[in-house]
């Protein structure tokens, strides 16, 4: 079921454009509507000015938050001045927030229910995508694992005789005696076994 | 949770972030019983974010910065003191070589000095104004409560140029600005370094003048302190106050310069070529056109009582936010940008040192024509010259009076 459409004007300035349509997905899936999206902060000004956001969200990786604030400050230069993340009082809001690395404007006056929805939303977001992103990382490691795990085996087998269960077990004992990852194992001996093979020309 | 030893210090990637690198990198707070770890930012906001929701706990942050959120002008408000300075000097004005040429056609020339350089872009905004077919010439400062902003519009101003009107002043961060030049998007910019050099290194720009120049021994970074914390903390952060102390002594000596522009360099600090450096270290600045200019005082971390939070430094910078129309003067306001630099933190923690402490709270700025021994506690202390290139003095003991003078 669609949630009513939401009239707030929120514009996400994001420069990772992956974040960035997860972030847009969650917000229209949460009823916002009048959303804007943009990756680049160039020639932001006169967006700001043209959409007259009620709620900046930004990622704190952003050096032009500097900008953006002041910017946001100017276009609404008769009225009163931004409010950040909701609430002043707000702290758990604010740390949150910044421990997901996003960051709010929003302008003062607005109501604090109508924009913390949007807010906790785009925390969530930010959260899911790094989870993303290290889980992928994680992935990637664990291959590089293997791929080092592998070559050690190898080099055991070739230079002790050993089969490859006999390898791996031994592999693993070293480990868990030294209290180290099996991976770290395998590259501390690949690193050994490639300075102590004789190199071309010195044989 | 950490000790109460652990200090983590918000920088952003310049050449004053110097005093906290090395205070960190030399083991200066380790041997002051300090864990401190630094964390490098990409934005002033960012730094002020994280002070306030404690992931910081100090930070290198621009000295009329802390004033501004006591004052309630900054988006979060969370109380913030200045117990100490991170040295004075440091930015330098820059602009395209268009720009340049232009001056230069109305007589400017490159030995940075503040009064001829700011006739000649007089002259310049002048024409431009007649011209319909010329857009406004378009600077660029690093924030709206920065040094930056305050001494070039002050510079503008003393030269006849209304920067309100006759130019346009936008904010860009630091390491995008010598893009920002380079495209033609600003006319010119006032930055830390190493973002003059670096424009003057690469013919992307001419210096013009620095803030050495303008305002003679004035203050730029500040150690940004969380009010609460320090309440909580007061040893830890006597402790640190004394490291960083003694780091600026050694980034101040002229033997380290050489090793000082190698750690910064590194990555993980300014992360830029020593060549960047050296040249604000050494106070000898390439001009843009191949040649150097010496600049007496243009970065100083230690000496002339660099790191004294002085309480008229922070006068003048509300002068400033007043006279720019940032906040209406009161005396209730006044006192907020008073007390939020803090002498008495910064004497409390060094007198054990033994090292020159001034023995005032504030001074007129301006006072000193030449290099003068001034009362202190502890090793002598000589101050000045100071003061603003227009000859201004700025008596703190009569801020309503300077605060009616200044003309936008």
């Amino acid at each position: 079921m669609q949630p009513p459409p939401n009239p707030l004007s929120v514009l996400v300035i994001d420069e990772n454009r992956l974040r960035a349509s997860v972030i847009e997905a969650g917000l229209r899936d949460a009823g916002y509507v009048n959303l804007t999206i943009v990756h680049d902060v160039v020639g932001i000004a006169r967006r700001i000015t043209e959409i007259e956001p009620d709620v900046i969200v930004i990622d704190l990786e952003n050096p032009n938050r500097d900008m953006l604030e002041n910017m946001f400050q100017l276009s609404r230069a008769v009225k009163r001045p931004i409010a950040m993340f909701v609430d002043h009082s707000d702290s758990a809001s604010i740390e949150a927030a910044v421990d997901a690395g996003v960051s709010a404007y929003v302008v003062d006056g607005l109501k604090k229910e109508r924009v913390k929805p949007l807010l906790d939303m785009a925390i969530c977001r930010f959260n899911a995508f790094s989870r993303m992103v290290r889980e992928l990382e994680e992935a990637r490691s664990e291959l590089e694992n293997r791929k080092l795990v592998d070559r050690a085996k190898g080099i055991l087998m070739a230079t002790r005789g050993l089969s490859e269960s006999e390898a791996y077990a031994l592999l693993r004992k070293t480990a868990m005696n030294q209290n180290r990852k099996i991976g770290e194992i395998a590259e501390g001996l690949i690193t050994a076994a490639g300075l102590l093979s004789p190199r071309e020309g010195e044989r | 949770m950490g000790g109460a030893n652990q200090i983590t210090a918000g920088f952003l990637p310049l050449l004053d972030s110097a005093v906290l690198v090395v205070a960190k990198e030399l083991n200066f707070a380790a041997a002051e019983g300090i864990d401190l770890a630094l964390a490098r930012e990409t934005s002033w906001a960012n730094i002020r974010d994280r002070l306030a929701v404690g992931h910081f706990q100090v930070a290198h942050v621009l000295a009329p910065m802390p004033i501004a959120c006591n004052l309630g002008l900054t988006p979060l408000v969370v109380p913030t003191i200045v117990p100490m300075a991170l040295g004075l000097g440091g930015n330098a004005v820059t602009v395209s070589n268009a720009l340049w040429a232009d001056m230069v056609d109305k007589g400017a020339r490159a030995d940075f000095d503040p009064a001829a350089t700011g006739r000649a872009l007089k002259a310049v905004v002048t024409d431009r104004g007649a011209s319909t077919s010329k857009p406004m010439l378009r600077f660029a400062v690093v924030h709206p409560y920065s040094g930056h902003n305050y001494e070039f519009r002050y510079w503008l101003a003393a030269c006849g140029i209304d920067s309100s009107r006759d130019v346009e002043i936008v904010i860009v961060p630091p390491p995008l600005m010598l893009d920002a030049l380079a495209s033609g998007t600003i006319d010119g910019y006032c930055v830390g370094e190493p973002w003059n050099t670096a424009a003057a290194l690469a013919g992307k720009g001419h210096i013009a003048t620095v803030k050495a120049a303008i305002w003679r021994s004035s203050p730029e970074k500040v150690l940004g302190v969380s009010a609460r914390w320090a309440e909580d903390n007061l040893d830890v952060l006597s402790a640190l106050l004394r490291a960083l102390c003694k780091a600026a002594e050694w980034c101040g000596n002229a033997r380290n310069r050489g090793d000082l522009a190698r750690i910064l360099a590194e990555k993980s600090y300014v992360g830029r070529p020593r060549e960047w450096l050296l040249p604000a270290l050494e106070g000898e600045l390439p001009d843009g056109s191949g040649d150097t200019k010496a600049v007496a005082d243009f970065f100083v971390p230690f000496a002339k009582a660099a790191t004294f939070p002085w309480k008229s430094h922070a006068l003048w910078f509300y002068s400033q936010m007043v006279r720019w129309g940032q906040i209406q003067h009161s005396a209730e306001h006044a006192r907020i940008a008073r007390e939020t630099y803090r002498p008495d933190l910064y004497r409390a923690a060094l007198k054990p040192l033994g090292i020159a402490l001034p023995v005032a709270n504030a001074k007129v700025e301006g006072a000193l024509t030449a290099a003068t021994p001034v009362g202190s506690s502890g090793a002598s202390l000589v101050l000045g010259p100071d003061g603003f290139f227009d000859g201004g003095l700025f008596d703190p003991d009569k801020l309503d009076s300077y605060i009616a003078s200044q003309k936008l």
